[in-house]
């Protein structure tokens, strides 16, 4: 794979190390030269100076055959620039973005720019899923198939608790992929029973997860 | 009308300033709070501080009213980003975005539908039928 990556920063660098060590060709852009001079020492070719918005830079860099752009300056709006002329100039076909400032996760969305990473967002998911009352956690989203992976607990006096998953009736558009139980995974089958404590991944179409998590509250 | 301009440099500033002057309704919006002093101490206009591509701010001087949207801050991208925001989230007609860049300017004008002004290219232009003239003469 050709990956082209905006920005040498601690992200960049560690992702053009990664990706190199994996057999993957890179090519990082990086505007500011001292930090360039240093790059160039562990990097050598897979590093070059340049703004990364100028359209002109990214084909220096090889923009037309690369499989993957990875936009991680820190600047929010150059990522967002990069994503697009990698899109719709370059017909990339993906652009990844990182968002650094969580309030700018909407402008992102707004323009369709994706898939995104954010730290911040990132945090949170785990923090939640590690909080004992969580109730529903988001894992993934999966903005283009309008579908999102989540995470939900059978709390203690749910009426779910000891019923078969043939019993259930779950919302439209909801499906149940695992149930996590102790250390295990269970592939669910109509026969399989939930207990109290049982961790479900679903996948549904995002605006359900209110009748998702409203089936598997306690009464 | 209505018109949000996001940058208040010299361009903006005087463009508030002459749309004022004109009559019509007009809100600013500047990452540094002290570019409100180009605008003169009975600016009748709004003046949020705020960066351009943060939608609160948008939201603050009501862009979905504006019947004009102006991005003339001294950074291409971020005026890429919000005229695109100006437009996509707020749904504001006419839109208007300065970009330095000739080759973004001409980018995001054909691909992308937003019109952007360039005074590099201008000023290309401008010089060489200047020169042209010159010679002519």
């Amino acid at each position: 794979m050709f990956v082209v990556i905006a920005g040498g920063g601690k992200v960049g660098r560690t992702l053009t190390r990664m990706l190199t060590s994996r057999g993957n060709e890179v090519m990082m852009i990086e505007q500011d030269r001292r930090r360039y001079q240093r790059l160039t020492q562990e990097f050598d070719e897979s590093v070059m100076l340049g703004d990364a918005t100028e359209i002109f830079n990214l084909e220096r860099a090889g923009i037309e055959r690369a499989d993957v752009v990875a936009a991680v300056t820190g600047d929010d709006e150059d990522n967002i620039i990069i994503c697009q002329v990698a899109n719709h100039k370059f017909n990339v076909p993906k652009a990844i973005a990182r968002v650094n400032n969580p309030e700018n996760q909407e402008a992102f969305d707004v323009l369709g720019i994706g898939p995104t990473v954010s730290a911040t967002n990132s945090l949170l998911s785990l923090i939640e899923h590690e909080m004992p009352t969580h109730k529903l956690v988001h894992l993934l989203n999966l903005k283009k198939e309008n579908l999102e992976i989540v995470e939900v607990m059978v709390e203690e006096g749910s009426s779910l608790s000891h019923k078969r998953i043939e019993e259930i009736e779950l919302p439209a558009g909801v499906l149940l992929i695992s149930i996590l139980r102790d250390t295990h995974a269970l592939i669910p089958q109509g026969s399989t029973e939930l207990r109290a404590g049982d961790q479900i991944l679903a996948i549904l179409e995002p605006g359900r997860e209110e009748e998702l998590t409203h089936l598997f509250l306690s009464e | 009308m209505y018109v949000v301009i996001v940058g208040c440099g010299r361009v903006g500033s005087a463009l508030a300033l002459g749309l004022i002057s004109e009559g019509h309704k007009v809100a600013v919006i500047d990452e540094d709070e002290d570019a409100l002093q180009r605008l003169g101490e009975d600016f009748p206009g709004d003046f949020v501080h705020g960066v351009g591509i943060d939608i609160k701010a948008l939201e603050k001087v009501h862009t979905e009213n504006a019947d004009a949207f102006v991005a003339a801050t001294d950074g291409d991208n971020t005026n890429i980003v919000s005229a695109q925001l100006a437009k996509e989230r707020f749904g504001v007609k006419s839109v208007v975005t300065r970009v330095y860049d000739p080759n973004r300017a001409k980018f995001f004008k054909e691909k992308m539908g937003i019109n952007t002004i360039c005074p590099t290219a201008d000023t290309i232009d401008l010089l060489a039928r200047a020169v042209k003239s010159e010679v002519a003469s």
